[in-house]
């Protein structure tokens, strides 16, 4: 337990370093003075000191999220590492079956989905998890609609998973920053789903027009196929 | 000092609090990230300001918020309602139906930001008369100008949405709806812009855009390559182009931007 606590702090601090300070000062002249970039860094640690009971053993062998905002955002990099994993798979075996304006699409989402993470793992330092190792045994890369619908799983699912964890984030600059990549993966959900049928790109919008929003553990159990890596989520803010 | 055990306290005489603070959490996200001894000796200054928004004005702000999305949201239903209304100007048959299904999500917000104002007792704004013709006359009898309009439509609301998520981080449920609006708003970009054979996504400043120049307020700062602390993204990993670069992040517009191109139709 002590372990752990203690690799969350070292996580909290260093990414602090990294890249809260830098937001909070632009925040802090953006709001001149009102409290809105705060980070509760501190306190997510602070309070564990008292509230040892809200921590859930992990298995040691699990890859730990971390908590906090360092959590959210290693959450984001392990949902941005699968999506890269996967567009890189689908570049490197499967244009063929892809016509030339489709092949472009498949490059683009390859590039983005691939500086997201990158952007993610450096934005993380010395806090990021480790590279997940993924399973795509279940894809046929030689079928398109194999492809497009498991690229369609991704995308909303990333979509859901930004739209969850939005309130998860203490941070207004990282709020603001998955905001920034949210919409992209939006626009992919979009462009994926009228390739497999024109038309459906917000389908899957509810009857009050809005996408859905999904916790961690749901979107985790949902691209466990996915992933061998076990990750623990059980240190996020809930 | 015990913070939990002050608010259990509260929650004594008003078995609310919770909702009032909206969670155990967001009550310190308005403590700052000071060192830990100055924070702790701050709780007592910064305790008042979480009551003051539990209990006070907090939601001012968000209301103004909503207030300034509702407004965009009028504009975009009205405008499709009169596109749809438009003898002879959308005519096939899927550009039909994908207009139809965008206004009725762009009605669908309408209601539920009236609705979500209401609840926050604010005054949700009237509807604005606004003047789609004032600088693109031939707005309603041509396809292509209709369409161009529509993009710089979506693409404004997707980047005015994310401009003001940060506003309302003091409030878990109507942040997490106004995302989940944002997505849908990128949604319908990403579809439109492909009917006028866009990519789905931005790339630099409007670049790959199409749009005449008055409509390039709609793309400022699109190009921006600085996110976070990391100064030029596009010198990570192995390296990436401008374009994947620039596509990969949409950037948020201010209240002041978005109102500019507001005005271009008012």
């Amino acid at each position: 337990m002590e372990k752990l606590q203690d690799k969350s702090a070292e996580k909290d601090t260093s990414l602090k370093s990294s890249l809260a300070v830098p937001i909070q000062r632009r925040m802090f002249m953006r709001y001149a003075g009102a409290t809105a970039a705060a980070t509760t860094l501190l306190f997510a640690t602070a309070s564990c000191d008292d509230d040892d009971d809200d921590m859930l053993p992990t298995d040691p062998a699990a890859v730990d999220l971390g908590s906090g905002d360092t959590g959210i955002l290693n959450y984001a990099y392990a949902l941005e590492q699968l999506e890269a994993a996967f567009y890189t798979e689908v570049v490197a075996k499967s244009l063929g079956v892809f016509n030339q304006s489709e092949q472009q699409i498949m490059q683009d989402l390859k590039g983005h989905e691939s500086i997201h993470r990158d952007f993610l793992k450096a934005a993380l330092g010395s806090a990021a998890i480790p590279n997940l190792e993924v399973d795509f045994s279940s894809i046929n890369f030689n079928d398109k609609n194999s492809i497009l619908t498991t690229a369609r799983t991704f995308e909303d699912l990333g979509v859901a998973a930004y739209n969850g964890a939005g309130r998860l984030l203490e941070n207004a600059g990282f709020l603001t920053l998955a905001g920034k990549i949210v919409s992209v993966e939006a626009r992919h959900a979009a462009v994926i789903r009228d390739l497999i049928s024109n038309g459906t790109f917000s389908d899957s919008a509810n009857d009050q027009g809005l996408d859905p929003a999904m916790m961690p553990a749901d979107v985790l159990a949902a691209a466990s196929a996915f992933i061998v890596t076990e990750i623990s989520a059980n240190n996020l803010p809930k | 000092m015990n913070i939990f055990s002050i608010i259990e306290d509260i929650e004594k005489v008003d078995p609310e609090v919770y909702n009032r603070l909206d969670s155990r959490r967001s009550a310190f996200k308005n403590l700052g990230s000071l060192s830990k001894k100055a924070a702790l000796a701050a709780i007592p200054l910064a305790l008042g300001s979480v009551f003051q928004k539990a209990y006070g004005q907090s939601s001012g702000t968000v209301v103004e918020v909503l207030n300034f999305a509702l407004k965009l949201e009028y504009l975009e239903r009205n405008f499709y309602t009169q596109a749809l209304a438009a003898n002879g100007l959308i005519t096939d048959g899927a550009a039909r139906t994908a207009i139809q299904k965008i206004q009725e999500h762009e009605a669908e917000h309408v209601t539920l930001l009236r609705t979500t104002i209401q609840s926050l007792n604010g005054t949700p704004i009237s509807e604005p008369t606004f003047n789609f013709g004032k600088n693109f006359p031939n707005w309603n009898t041509d396809y292509q100008t209709f369409l161009t309009l529509a993009q710089a439509f979506e693409d404004t609301g997707v980047r005015a949405y994310k401009g003001q998520a940060a506003n309302l981080i003091s409030n878990d449920t109507v942040l997490t709806a106004a995302l989940q609006i944002h997505s849908v708003e990128a949604r319908h970009a990403a579809h439109i812009r492909r009917m006028r054979n866009n990519a789905g996504w931005i790339v630099g400043d409007g670049d790959n855009s199409n749009v005449p120049a008055g409509a390039q307020p709609v793309y400022a700062g699109e190009g921006n390559v600085a996110q976070g602390t990391i100064n030029d993204i596009k010198t990570l990993g192995s390296g990436y182009s401008a374009a994947i670069a620039t596509g990969a992040f949409d950037e948020p517009l201010t209240k002041e931007q978005v109102a500019a191109i507001v005005s271009l139709f008012e």
